[in-house]
């Protein structure tokens, strides 16, 4: 029932070039991953690769970790409060726990979306979609140049036709759905390497969840991208490896085909037909 | 997902338990309807009191003051004694720049102590200033005048409309940075958070989104202490002190409002008692005027986030 909805990861992975039969270095490594918060061990011991230019889904019930482990890949756990991690994530091959690298630097290099919208409500639509560009290391980039990369951004978040006669208007003018792809659109305006989203869709309407799984499906041809999904479907139909998470442990990772066929691990199978979760 | 609708049950007749009980409900029904009505009543007339003693005081102005009130009023200076006419153009000047010193003095520190109180919510020195700020808020305004004449009065040898200033400043801050303090912390963390993940340092989420999102509420919260400070009389009496000639430097005694009216207030003639309706009426509306732009804006807030 679930394998009959992946038409278009079925689709692309004639495409990606890890299911070519070319097998790329990973994007993304992680090497015993531990994470906590205050006494709660909330991720543990997690190992994991992100293929390039994939979409892979990160699925499990509530509380199993797998939006800690989310924000653990571009250090954002940490912002939080008795928050702490251990272990190895290499972006590229690069650790970017190791001494001396700097979290905002990570950040800027790996884009994160959330649940909920989060426009920033002062600021006009260009002004949210530019947020990014006024940190960059250098000089910021001109205000032509600005136009452009805002122009480019929204046009690969979907919105650019949408919004290109109000540009000036407020962030919060817009709808949810459109909020959400102007918050990626503010996130690719940087160029990351990788995107990060956090159940994007959890708090829109079928067809703005239609409209941002579109964008994801578009999104991969340039891009590395990760997502947690507490829809399995979702997962099955934009996802290219599936990861099934568990009380903060890595059940298994797979071809998002294989995870929701023939997984090899019970929990998953248990999980998968909703047994439980 | 949709059950099939049960099959009703035919009508059953209620049991004497039952009716006695509902005979208890309806009883008690009446009594709290009772009861209600009472306390509503108790509560509508201590909303009305609270409001009457502003009431009593505009009407009294207005009868008393208004017929003072002319264009002279406002753009010419006190005349002695006996000489008719004149104005409190100064003192209106002199209220103004007061302001504007203790804006300097009072916005920048109370924002910037009320965002770190923010920010560092549990710190033990935050929870020190935020306790000694609430004291600092009910600190009587005189002693903030012997603060100011402590040390800026005393060693320059003279009264000044700095020293003025800055006591009426140094009440702002802690009334500014409690306000900003809550409206900082009503910033989502969802808002916070989508700045860090782009990038921004810490500093520069704190600076250009946390604070640029409270901003409304601020300058609500701003304009209310300014309000306050607008009419304070004890600080100056010996800071400004008052001044009867027109003076704009920070470094001389400057008139003010508050102290025009005291002074013609306990004065014994009656031209001058006028002109003391006049002014407390002028001031009055003042600090109308700036609560009804805090009003404003605040409202103007509510509607600019109000996607959600």
């Amino acid at each position: 029932m679930v394998a009959t909805e992946r038409t278009i990861a079925d689709d692309v992975s004639l495409v990606s070039p890890g299911a070519a039969g070319v097998v790329a270095a990973p994007r993304m490594r992680v090497g015993s991953l531990d994470a906590w918060f205050g006494r709660v061990h909330a991720v543990k011991g997690v190992h994991m690769d992100v293929r390039d230019r994939e979409v892979t889904a990160i699925i499990g019930p509530s509380g199993c970790g797998k939006s800690t482990f989310l924000r653990c890949l571009n250090r954002m756990h940490e912002t939080v409060p008795t928050a702490r991690v251990e272990g190895e994530v290499e972006l590229d091959g690069r650790d970017i726990y190791a001494r001396g690298v700097n979290a905002i630097a990570v950040r800027r290099h790996i884009g994160m979306v959330f649940q909920r919208p989060t426009p920033f409500p002062t600021m006009s639509i260009r002004d949210n979609v530019a947020a990014g560009l006024r940190v960059v290391d250098g000089p910021s980039p001109s205000r032509a140049r600005t136009d452009e990369i805002v122009e480019r951004a929204l046009s690969r978040a979907a919105l650019w036709d949408e919004v290109k006669d109000r540009l000036s208007a407020s962030a919060t003018s817009l709808s949810g759905g459109q909020q959400q792809r102007l918050c990626i659109a503010r996130a690719l305006a940087t160029d990351p390497t990788v995107l990060l989203l956090d159940e994007p869709t959890a708090s829109l309407d079928p067809l703005s969840t239609q409209a941002v799984e579109e964008l994801v499906y578009e999104l991969r041809r340039d891009m590395t991208i990760v997502i947690v999904t507490h829809n399995m479907q979702q997962a099955a139909r934009v996802s290219d490896s599936t990861a099934f998470f568990l009380d903060g442990e890595l059940v298994e990772i797979d071809d998002t085909n294989r995870i929701f066929t023939t997984p090899r691990d019970q929990r998953t199978e248990a999980y998968i037909t909703g047994r439980f979760g | 997902m949709s059950t099939a609708i049960p099959p009703l049950s035919p009508p059953l007749r209620p049991t004497l338990r039952q009716r006695a009980f509902s005979e208890r409900t309806q009883r008690t029904l009446r009594r709290r309807r009772v009861v209600n009505g009472i306390m509503l009543g108790v509560f509508v007339v201590a909303a009305v009191v609270a409001v009457l003693p502003l009431i009593f005081i505009f009407v009294h102005l207005i009868r008393l003051g208004v017929g003072s009130l002319s264009w002279d009023f406002f753009t010419k200076m006190p005349t002695p004694v006996g000489e008719a006419g004149g104005g409190l153009a100064n003192a209106i000047v002199g209220t103004l720049i007061l302001i504007g010193v203790a804006s300097a003095v009072g916005l920048p520190v109370g924002v910037g102590s009320g965002l770190y109180l923010a920010e560092r919510k549990g710190a033990s020195l935050a929870n020190g200033v935020r306790f000694l700020s609430d004291v600092l808020n009910g600190l009587p305004s005189i002693v903030m005048g012997i603060f100011a004449w402590q040390f800026l009065v005393r060693p320059v040898g003279h009264f000044s409309a700095l020293a003025g200033g800055v006591a009426l400043g140094a009440m702002m801050i802690p009334m500014v940075a409690r306000t900003t303090e809550e409206m900082v912390g009503v910033v989502p963390v969802a808002l916070r958070e989508a700045a860090l993940a782009l990038g921004y340092p810490r500093w520069r989420t704190s600076l250009s989104i946390v604070l640029r999102t409270a901003s409304a509420g601020i300058v609500t919260g701003a304009l209310v202490a300014i309000a306050r400070i607008a009419g304070e009389t004890a600080p100056l009496l010996f800071t400004a002190f008052g001044n009867q000639f027109w003076s704009l430097s920070l470094r001389q005694p400057i008139a003010a409002l508050p102290l025009q009216i005291f002074s013609y207030a306990i004065s014994p003639y009656d031209a001058w008692h006028s002109l003391a309706w006049a002014g407390a009426l002028v001031l009055i509306a003042l600090i109308f005027i700036i609560s009804l732009i805090a009003r404003i804006a605040t409202r103007a807030r509510f509607s600019a986030g109000g996607g959600d």
